[in-house]
């Protein structure tokens, strides 16, 4: 360390005080405390100096900051009325002291452009050599600050002999050598100017140019730079275009201007969702729905005018549509058979050429199957980055510090809003210092048992209430079905009755899912929770179990009952009818949602202001708002293998959603009183779209895929066993016309179709996962040494400066003895 | 893609876009705003570079700054001179810096400097209680104010000398997983 110290004299033999003296003086300081002390007088004037270069340090204030809160070691100098005093707080400190404390490495993080330069020289040289992100402990210097990340803060050294130009030269020289991504990357996160950037970036393009415009390159490298800068510009381009689109930007700004991050946690949800279902529209589009188009198969002759009714029912006019399963043909749509329209089996030999033969059936099965797969890779990525952005590995226990420092919302412009933050924040950091000073009051055993019997009513409350929606849901399908199968007996039934009748489980399953959760909320309103997040995430739970029941129940009536027997009720293609059902629970979900926001949330405005007499808006219910989206979503994922056209549909509703619940969460809410974890929340939102919604979802898809006989007369896979034997068909066929391609059979029959390689591939993956387990428990543990090792440094550090102080009182009372003997002889 | 703009030149915008986290347009937005700060003092032509601040004043009138009790600070933090006057680089550079696609890195360096009142780079209990009136604009106790502080510096030092260096903070603010999302300015 001694080497770091930036000390202009020479080395003079130890005068006066040597430190050696001392005990536990590390032998390496030796030298410099040994500087201090000859050298005190012709110090005086270079501080002068130096203190001045760094004219941003206030030097002055040094001296009061270092109050000891009774952690340190040296504190144990006590005066007589026993407070203990430091020692470094009773005596100002010594220029010299100042000199040395303000070149010290930690002062200079960020200040200092040469620090930056060496710092940022050290990360670019180690992403040259493409070390690991995950550092080992061998890595760790022995110097006095370990870091924790791999790149670490630690050395910012101020290289004495080496000036800044010299530096930059260097880290120019790194930047050079990266890639492009990288070295904008670097560019970018570097806490300087932008003025500084900008002449880094300037030095090392123009470094760039001289290798290029020399003949000697061989052309691969030239075409290669000129890819390179043709990439970068279509990058920028398509850049450009995505923010152009942005799709709402100054609402979501209003929004958050005025309610916080947590309101417009929901917002940017409801776009997320939105981007899903436009992935998901676009896919199904492109492979089924414009190949279909262009050719129309053959209609049946009722086909029914369209009336209002069809919007809400789906049925009617829609049936034989693009927009449901059995209008899509199962043939091989191909272009050069002119005037043939097949509806009969695929193999037609007739027409020569195969090459634009598009399998209608084959088509069908994998656009769904790829979809969904892509759909869970997105999901599943963003659940990972969401966690990794928002769970922290170690314990958190500095609860105040954070509160303070990452409290304050920076997006928050409204001005009543921000007062009302800022109070929210006094009273959040009130309780918090209440929990932390005071003892908690041991509540006695009356009191727990009192609390647990009132949780426990609570609980019971809900359970049943959602028992006996689940049971009311199960009976009313059942009875509907019934009453169905009666009127498919009967001849003469007014179709539009029927139609009419259909809606009734939609609304029925609706009204549920709007007045359950208000029970819910009453339910809790009753108990206490210690904490506010504890209260969330039980209502979150008691909303979840509600979706997930009902929606259990639904998809044991549509295949268990409906595809089971769809003779029963005179159904040609059970799947167009499940289909229509799934669109009418979304469109009534839809309407239940906008009567809920326009009308309930207006009236429980007026009411809670007029009636209750509260001075206060509402508070939006981020939670529940967010679950009915996942429910939504849901039913859309399980509704795309029948309703091919369904995401365009949920498009739509999430579209006039969006404008609906800004302009009533503008109109008639207020920003959530109780602390909101946002990062938190939006990462239990994603769990929850991946895991119950989405895996639902699937599971619901696949099963209907492998096991359900599809219809015979209608739909790209009638005369099919299942819906999955298209694509062994298809295999089977490939194996037929090309015997080369026979391992692609073989492999098919053995991995796809045997399910030990299921049971193997998850067993691997529960391996890794529990390997990945360790080694985050194996960090932990690193993470614990290492603030260990950092409080042994300050430790260090204290010891030195007292030391150095001392040294200096010593040599101040010893020249002016000198001084005070010369002046009295 | 709209090359008619006379405001920079393309070598400009895109050593603009390769050192901030910003497109083209959104540059080509700030500058607008930065304008309308000062319409009398910013020129629409920047192709030379004009060596133009707004003061401290005007730029804290935005209304992404006005109501933040920091907004002083945050604007004396990116500016050269240290008291507030902004030209259009340290403009850019502020809003980048704050931006969602800003890295926590750079994000906790700048939150350093900006809580640092004192600019001694350590956050010393002054500091604290300066950031605590501002956040609950006084409505503490002034011995509530002094309990906090003691307990947030008790919890956040590491090497035991009484207040926060960067890596105190550091370490304490990558525990926090709000700070990413709260410490973000959309312009």
């Amino acid at each position: 360390m001694a080497g770091n110290f930036d000390l202009n004299q020479p080395l003079v033999g130890a005068g006066l005080e040597s430190p050696a003296d001392e005990e536990g003086v590390h032998v390496s300081f030796n030298q410099l405390i040994a500087e201090q002390c000859q050298a005190g007088e012709r110090l005086d004037g270079f501080e002068l100096q130096q203190l001045d270069e760094e004219s941003r340090d206030y030097v002055a204030e040094l001296g009061s900051g270092f109050e000891s809160s009774g952690r340190g070691l040296y504190d144990i100098e006590s005066d007589d009325d026993g407070r203990q005093t430091d020692p470094l707080v009773s005596v100002p400190w010594s220029s010299a002291t100042m000199k040395i404390l303000s070149s010290m490495p930690s002062r200079t993080i960020g200040r200092s452009r040469g620090a930056i330069l060496s710092q940022y020289y050290n990360k670019t040289l180690q992403l040259r050599r493409r070390s690991q992100s995950r550092p080992s402990i061998r890595d760790f210097s022995h110097s006095s600050r370990p870091s924790i990340r791999g790149y670490g803060m630690e050395v910012d050294v101020i290289d004495g002999p080496q000036s800044e130009m010299e530096k930059s030269e260097r880290l120019v020289n790194n930047l050079q050598n990266l890639s492009m991504g990288d070295r904008m990357k670097m560019l970018r996160g570097m806490p300087l100017s932008v003025v500084e950037k900008k002449e880094l970036r300037r030095k090392t393009l123009q470094r760039d140019k001289p290798l290029t415009s020399s003949s000697k390159i061989p052309c691969c490298s030239q075409l290669k730079y000129y890819i390179i800068i043709a990439v970068r510009h279509s990058w920028y381009s398509w850049l450009s275009f995505l923010h152009s689109l942005q799709l709402w930007q100054f609402l979501l700004k209003r929004v958050g201007g005025r309610f916080g991050t947590g309101v417009l946690s929901y917002f940017l949800f409801l776009k997320t969702l939105l981007f899903f279902n436009v992935f998901l529209f676009l896919v199904t589009f492109l492979f089924l729905v414009l190949p279909q188009a262009m050719h129309p198969p053959e209609l049946p002759e009722e086909r029914r005018n369209f009336t209002g009714l069809d919007l809400i029912s789906g049925a009617g006019h829609f049936t034989d549509t693009l927009m449901y399963y059995g209008y899509y043909s199962n043939f091989t749509l191909r272009r050069s058979c002119a005037g043939q329209h097949n509806t009969s089996a695929s193999s037609a030999p007739d027409c020569l050429s195969k090459r634009l033969s598009y399998n209608m059936s084959l088509a069908y099965f994998f656009t769904i199957g790829m979809s969904f797969f892509i759909t869970c890779i997105i999901l599943v990525y963003s659940m990972s980055k969401s966690f990794g952005r928002s769970f922290r590995i170690d314990k958190s226990y500095s609860i105040l510090a954070m509160k303070v420092f990452s409290s304050w919302d920076f997006k928050v412009i409204k001005k009543s809003s921000v007062e009302l933050m800022s109070e929210n924040n006094c009273t959040q950091l009130k309780e918090i210092l209440a929990e932390v000073v005071q003892k908690k009051e041991k509540t006695g055993p009356c009191q727990a048992l009192w609390r647990l019997m009132v949780h426990g009513l609570a609980w019971a409350i809900c359970i049943g209430a959602t028992a006996g929606c689940v049971i009311s849901v199960y009976f009313f399908s059942e009875f509907m079905h019934k009453d169905l199968q009666r009127t498919a007996r009967l001849a003469n039934t007014n179709p539009l009755l029927k139609e009419a009748s259909l809606l009734a489980l939609p609304a029925l399953v609706s009204l549920l899912n709007l007045l359950l959760p208000g029970l819910f909320n009453l339910a809790a309103w009753m108990e206490e929770y210690h904490s506010p997040s504890v209260r969330t995430y039980v209502a979150l739970g008691r909303n979840l179990m509600l979706k997930v029941s009902v929606l259990a129940v639904l998809c044991y009536h549509w295949l268990g009952r409906v595809a089971a027997k769809p003779s029963d009720i005179n159904l040609v293609c059970w799947e167009t009818f499940v289909g229509q059902e799934l669109y009418r629970f979304l469109i009534m979900d839809f309407i239940f949602t906008l009567l809920n926001t326009l009308f309930g949330e207006l009236l429980w405005r007026l009411f809670s202001q007029r009636v209750l007499g509260r001075g206060r808006k509402p508070a939006f219910d981020i939670a529940r708002n967010v679950l009915d989206l996942i429910y939504a979503q849901t039913l859309a994922w399980i509704g795309v293998l029948f309703s091919p056209l369904l995401p365009a549909v949920q498009i739509l509703k999430l579209l006039l959603l969006f404008y609906v619940k800004v302009s009533s969460v503008m109109m008639n809410c207020q920003a959530p009183r109780k602390p909101y974890r946002v990062s938190q929340m939006t990462t239990i939102f994603i769990t929850l779209l991946c895991f119950p919604s989405f895996l639902g979802a699937s599971v619901c898809v696949t099963y209907t895929m492998w096991s359900i006989p599809p219809s015979t007369s209608c739909g790209p896979f009638r005369h099919l066993g299942t819906m999955f034997q298209a694509g062994k068909r298809w295999v089977q066929e490939l194996e037929k016309n090309n015997p080369d391609l026979s391992v692609v059979a073989k492999v098919h029959a053995y991995l796809v179709e045997n399910p030990f390689f299921l049971f193997v591939g998850a067993g691997i993956f529960l391996i890794v996962i529990y390997f990945y387990s360790q080694v985050v428990d194996g960090q932990r543990k690193v993470i614990a040494l290492l603030q260990e090792h950092i409080e042994k440094e300050g430790v260090d550090k204290k010891y030195l400066i007292t030391q150095l102080q001392s040294v200096h009182e010593r040599k101040k009372g010893i020249s002016r003895r000198l001084r005070s003997q010369d002046s009295g002889c | 893609m709209g090359n008619k703009q006379t405001t920079f030149t393309e070598e400009q915008l895109e050593a603009y876009q390769d050192c901030t986290y910003f497109t083209r347009k959104e540059i080509l937005r700030l500058h607008g705003r930065f304008r309308e700060l000062a319409p009398h003092l910013v020129p629409l032509d920047y192709t030379n570079n004009p060596d133009i601040k707004v003061p401290l004043s005007l730029i804290v009138t935005m209304p992404e700054l006005k109501e933040n009790p920091f907004r002083e600070r945050i604007v004396e933090t990116f500016s050269e001179d240290g008291l507030g006057n902004l030209s259009f680089n340290d403009f850019v550079d502020m809003f980048s810096a704050l931006c969602e696609a800003s890295p926590r890195e750079l994000k906790t360096i700048y939150a350093f400097k900006i809580y640092d009142f004192n600019r001694d780079s350590f956050i010393c209990k002054e500091d604290l209680e300066k950031t605590l009136n501002r956040l609950t604009k006084g409505e503490l106790t002034a011995e509530e104010v002094a309990l906090v502080c003691d307990k947030a510096i008790e919890e956040a030092d590491l090497d035991g000398d009484s207040k926060l260096s960067f890596a105190d903070f550091e370490n304490m603010i990558s525990k926090a997983p709000d700070f990413l999302s709260n410490f973000h300015v959309r312009i």
